[in-house]
């Protein structure tokens, strides 16, 4: 039945895009507005909703759908799968809640809860600490740089992003390390006497998880800031304004939705972070999504790890559009 | 408390490049003052200048006395009206109007009651709560007069704050910016290249080109009066005849040009031998020949009828044509094109300078 609109929906969507390209064709009395067929062409309008529609649903529709529905389901050894056990089940995501429950006593899982809510809490610190960083390095390259030194900076900030995710997560971890460069240098500097445990500490995960996503951060904001007119700034000013002020109530204001979408951004993919939590993370942090992996991986129980996932994203989008609603920020906005 | 404006041999450098080279003025307190020139003659690094976002690289800025060097823009008894107006989008009228009040910590109360002021002195009574980009060209230029009068300046600084209006707004909006400026008889400093702006607003001009402060007076003075040949051709139309002086006596000099001997004021004691300019302005031509030295014979090019007046284009000694403007009333008949005409002028209305750069160049 399931595997029947599986494969039935990319086709029936692919309808839905027809219909509507057809609709518009229809609707345009107006003769100087063409119809999608019209501008593209038969071939060209046939591709194009064809190739959308199998994107949309091959890519995005349906492996979502699909572990949402296995996120109902027990584990079960392959032999089994669809047979009278396969039942749907809230299983899953009560044992993420209560765990495996030994007796009749009713226990927390402790242990995922607590990840879960120091994820969520670390994700936010992070955005805060990467907002901090990068909105005075936007405003700069925004507002204050040459257009030499701007191309130079922008160099400098996306080519160390070539190297890749794990090789510099171990460099930060080799660094950031008791005996590491940083250690070294503070004690041959006497800053300190003993080696600081930036990795226990979980400040290395904090810098990891911080430069992962600067990126994220700082394109939003360069947009929204570039775009403000510097005589704006000059008017504030002129106005007797601090230079505080104005970027409180003058900069900031305006570059709302840059910063919700860096922000938004850069929350979502710290809480959905793996590499970093996994190689810098100190004994005390057990991130999520490690969990996640470990349902999947150790625990090879996969329904289980898609309802954690589930859960992750869930809280994150509920989390994401509560901000946006308390700040007055739009969905439409933050995709300028 | 006065606040007049000194400007004491202020050479502003960009680089290597000398934007205002040793300007040197005073602008009285309550005076409407501007400076007429084209663009990239320095009038608005002269403005920067005063408001505070750059410092000279020579000489000193002064207001009410009071050397300016190393305060900032917000420190300073001026408010700088910007030729987009640079309105915030986000704040409403009144937002935008009380915002310098905002920030020197007014309470709300005595915000709302300054707005209700400000916006009965610019017209724009009960409009407060409406946002800046529900309002017309006019009336953002209005609320940017009220933003910058909010915080009760000493000086109000206008960079060409009407060029992107239409015509018949800025005419209506020159008439509106002199009666403001007469009701809270501040000093005003105003910066165009509309020669036209600038005569009928001010009670004082200073003309400049290329970073030079080539002429300060009223504006008949300029007009009548100029004192180099880039003020007279810059300010109103004129024609100019080139040559070397002939001759001088009493106050005037007789310049040798391609038509022929002309005669006009002297005023800058200009001697036998010295490369000249002679001006006329087009409505100074009559239709009738003058003296010896005040006709000038040349063909029509063209005659362009407008009503009140006729324009008649004669064939100049360069490629630049002689411009005559007749009122309908003059006497002597109008050439046709083709005729070779012979117009005179009064050597009183002629002026001889020395040679220089022309605004047209």
């Amino acid at each position: 039945m399931l595997k029947t609109i599986i494969i039935l929906l990319p086709f029936v969507l692919i309808a839905v895009f027809w219909a509507m390209a057809a609709r518009e064709r229809r609707l345009a009395n107006d003769p100087s507005r063409k119809s999608f067929f019209e501008r593209n062409g038969a071939v060209i309008s046939t591709y194009l909703l064809v190739a959308v529609g199998f994107w949309a649903i091959m890519m995005i529709v349906l492996p979502q759908l699909y572990m949402v529905d296995y996120s109902f389901h027990p584990k079960l050894p392959p032999s089994e799968r669809g047979g009278p056990k396969d039942v749907y089940t809230l299983a899953n995501y009560k044992f993420f809640l209560f765990g495996p429950q030994i007796g009749n006593e009713v226990t927390w899982n402790t242990t995922h809860i607590r990840a879960f809510f120091l994820t969520i809490g670390a994700s936010m610190f992070v955005t805060f600490v990467n907002f901090c960083l990068c909105y005075p390095l936007a405003f700069y390259l925004a507002q204050v740089a040459t257009a030499q030194r701007l191309r130079l900076l922008m160099m400098a900030l996306i080519v160390p992003f070539w190297v890749n995710e794990i090789l510099r997560a171990f460099a930060l971890r080799i660094m950031l390390g008791t005996s590491g460069l940083i250690n070294n240098a503070l004690i041959a500097l006497g800053v300190i006497g003993e080696p600081i445990d930036f990795l226990g500490l979980d400040i290395g995960l904090y810098v990891g998880l911080s430069y992962a996503y600067l990126l994220m951060m700082i394109f939003p904001l360069y947009n929204a800031i570039e775009s403000l007119d510097k005589n704006q700034i000059e008017a504030a000013r002129d106005l007797g304004a601090p230079w505080w002020h104005i970027h409180l109530f003058v900069v900031m204001p305006f570059a709302k939705p840059g910063i919700a979408s860096g922000c938004t951004m850069v929350f979502m993919l710290s809480a959905g972070a793996l590499a970093a939590p996994l190689f810098l993370g100190g004994p005390n942090s057990l991130w999520f999504t490690p969990i996640v992996y470990d349902r999947f991986f150790q625990a090879f129980n996969w329904p289980q790890g898609a309802a954690y996932a589930f859960i992750l994203l869930l809280a994150c989008i509920f989390f994401v559009l509560a901000v946006m609603k308390v700040f007055k920020v739009g969905l439409g906005e933050i995709t300028r | 408390m006065s606040a007049d404006v000194e400007l004491d041999s202020v050479t502003i450098r960009f680089g290597d490049f000398v934007a205002v080279k040793s300007a040197t003025l005073k602008i009285s307190n309550g005076e409407f003052f501007s400076f007429l020139g084209p663009s990239g003659c320095g009038k608005t690094t002269i403005l920067r200048t005063v408001s505070g976002f750059l410092d000279p690289s020579e000489g000193t800025v002064r207001i009410g006395g009071q050397d300016m060097r190393g305060i900032g823009p917000n420190k300073r008894p001026t408010a700088l009206i910007f030729q987009n107006l640079a309105l915030f989008p986000l704040m409403t009228v009144a937002d935008n109007i009380t915002y310098g009040l905002r920030v020197r910590g007014v309470p709300h109360a005595e915000r709302v009651k300054r707005a209700d002021e400000l916006l009965s002195l610019i017209a724009l009574p009960d409009q407060g709560k409406k946002m800046v980009n529900e309002l017309s060209g006019g009336q953002k230029q209005r609320v940017a007069i009220a933003r910058a009068l909010a915080v009760e300046p000493q000086v109000l600084l206008l960079d060409e704050p009407l060029s992107a209006l239409d015509l018949k707004l800025r005419q209506h909006m020159r008439n509106e910016l002199r009666a403001i400026q007469k009701r809270v008889g501040i000093t005003f400093i105003y910066i165009t290249h509309d020669q036209g702006e600038a005569l009928t607003m001010s009670d004082r001009i200073a003309v400049m080109n290329a970073g030079v402060i080539e002429q300060v007076g009223d504006g008949k003075t300029i007009y009548d009066q100029p004192a180099t040949a880039f003020v007279a051709s810059f300010v109103g139309e004129n024609n100019p005849f080139a040559g070397r002086v002939f001759a001088v006596d009493d106050g005037f000099a007789v310049v040798d040009t391609g038509k022929g001997r002309l005669r006009g004021r002297n005023r800058r004691g200009l001697k036998v031998g010295d490369e000249a300019i002679l001006f006329v302005r087009p409505e100074s031509f009559k239709l009738t020949a003058g003296g010896e030295d005040s006709t000038v014979a040349a063909p029509v090019l063209n005659v362009a009828f407008e009503g009140n007046m006729s324009h008649i284009f004669l064939k100049g000694p360069t490629k630049k044509e002689i411009t005559l403007t007749i009122g309908r009333d003059a006497a002597g008949h109008i050439p046709a094109q083709g005729e070779t005409a012979r117009v005179g002028f009064d050597p009183q209305a002629a002026t001889v300078l020395p040679a220089g750069k022309l605004a047209s160049d």
